[in-house]
């Protein structure tokens, strides 16, 4: 600052000033902002689970869990959920090593495991209507729906997400920015998966159990 | 998927150096595989004993996959997510915490509450469903 004030008009001390800060400054408040939203996300699934808690025996003389939920369905989502973070860990770990097209590879696979997820979970939303079962049948349905919905948006976003640093690591390769935003759907992807596990154990399994 | 695993770790130590000084908030094949093995593991027990009635008290099998539940979890946040406690100079930790201390008293608070108004309205339910009924 002292420097820009006592030199000549148009001298290069602001721009060295500026490139020299914002390499490591950036990058580490990223995470550190990104963790911060993925903490709120999971105050909102925590009032969709807290609804689900209070509202999940209310069935208004509706279906019960026990009727409706399939549970070889559910562990086979299960399944594709757990497969999609793990080869999302893969493709960090070439993003790690600069190889963008073994990158690219496992960021594909994992696409293709959430989105067989998605579509497994429509499927099952389709099954349940016709089985008489839609979202304003009783406070249970609701609650479900709205809980397990939520967190098919996410993971439907995370795919879209997933498509966009696709196309622009294709087009820029995996510059600095690119990786800081695969860190970014990394942490995303993984959280998704963590709530996953809340949901098949307290709706699906706690469910069929009563 | 382990020879994979093999060909990575391989690659790995030869580049060590390069990726050393990046690597702090990254897993290794190692470190990945486990919170794939013990996820897979604490996935299948509890659909085990959900989908083979292996225990017959239903109140004994929620608390165990429950617990099951709460321990993948953490699996995930340390082996995925890569949580530890001085990431961040320690703030994601952290921030971890409160997050858990606000959601705790959130589900706990909610059930609680609304279990014990269910249970104190009891009675005046079967009360008007006896008036009406008459």
């Amino acid at each position: 600052m002292m420097h820009a004030e006592t030199a000549p008009p148009g001298a290069a001390a602001p721009v060295f000033y500026q490139t020299d800060e914002e390499g490591h400054h950036s990058e580490g408040s990223t995470m550190l902002g990104f963790w911060l939203y993925l903490m709120s996300d999971c105050l909102i699934f925590a009032t969709l689970f807290a609804t689900y808690g209070v509202l999940g025996r209310s069935y208004a003389a509706g279906p019960t869990p026990k009727e409706l939920f399939d549970l070889p369905g559910i562990a086979v989502n299960t399944a594709m959920l757990l497969f999609s973070s793990i080869t999302y860990g893969f493709a960090m770990l070439e993003m790690d090593r600069d190889r963008v097209k073994q990158t690219q590879i496992w960021l594909a696979v994992t696409g293709l495991f959430g989105a067989a997820f998605v579509a497994l979970e429509i499927r099952e939303f389709v099954h349940l209507f016709h089985e008489g079962a839609p979202p304003w049948r009783s406070a249970f349905l609701s609650s479900f729906y709205t809980l397990v919905s939520t967190h098919g948006l996410h993971v439907s976003m995370g795919i879209l997400w997933l498509i966009v640093l696709m196309v622009q690591v294709g087009k820029r390769g995996l510059i600095v920015e690119n990786k800081r935003r695969l860190m970014c759907l990394s942490m995303f992807w993984h959280f998704l998966d963590l709530i996953w596990i809340g949901v098949f154990t307290v709706v699906y399994l706690m469910g069929v159990l009563e | 998927m382990s020879a994979d695993a093999r060909h990575l770790t391989g690659h790995g130590q030869d580049t060590h150096d390069s990726h050393a000084h990046s690597s702090g908030g990254h897993g290794t094949v190692q470190s990945y595989m486990t919170g794939f093995v013990l996820s897979v593991i604490l996935t299948v027990i509890p659909f085990w004993l959900v989908m083979g009635n292996v225990l017959d008290n239903s109140l004994v099998t929620t608390l165990v996959i429950l617990a099951l539940g709460g321990v993948q979890m953490v699996v995930h946040v340390v082996y995925f997510l890569h949580m530890n406690t001085k990431s961040e100079g320690g703030w994601t930790f952290l921030a971890l915490i409160f997050t858990i201390m606000v959601v705790v008293i959130m589900l706990a608070g909610s059930v609680w509450v609304m279990y014990h108004l269910n249970h104190n309205m009891m009675p005046m339910d079967a009360h008007d469903v006896m008036n009406n009924a008459r």
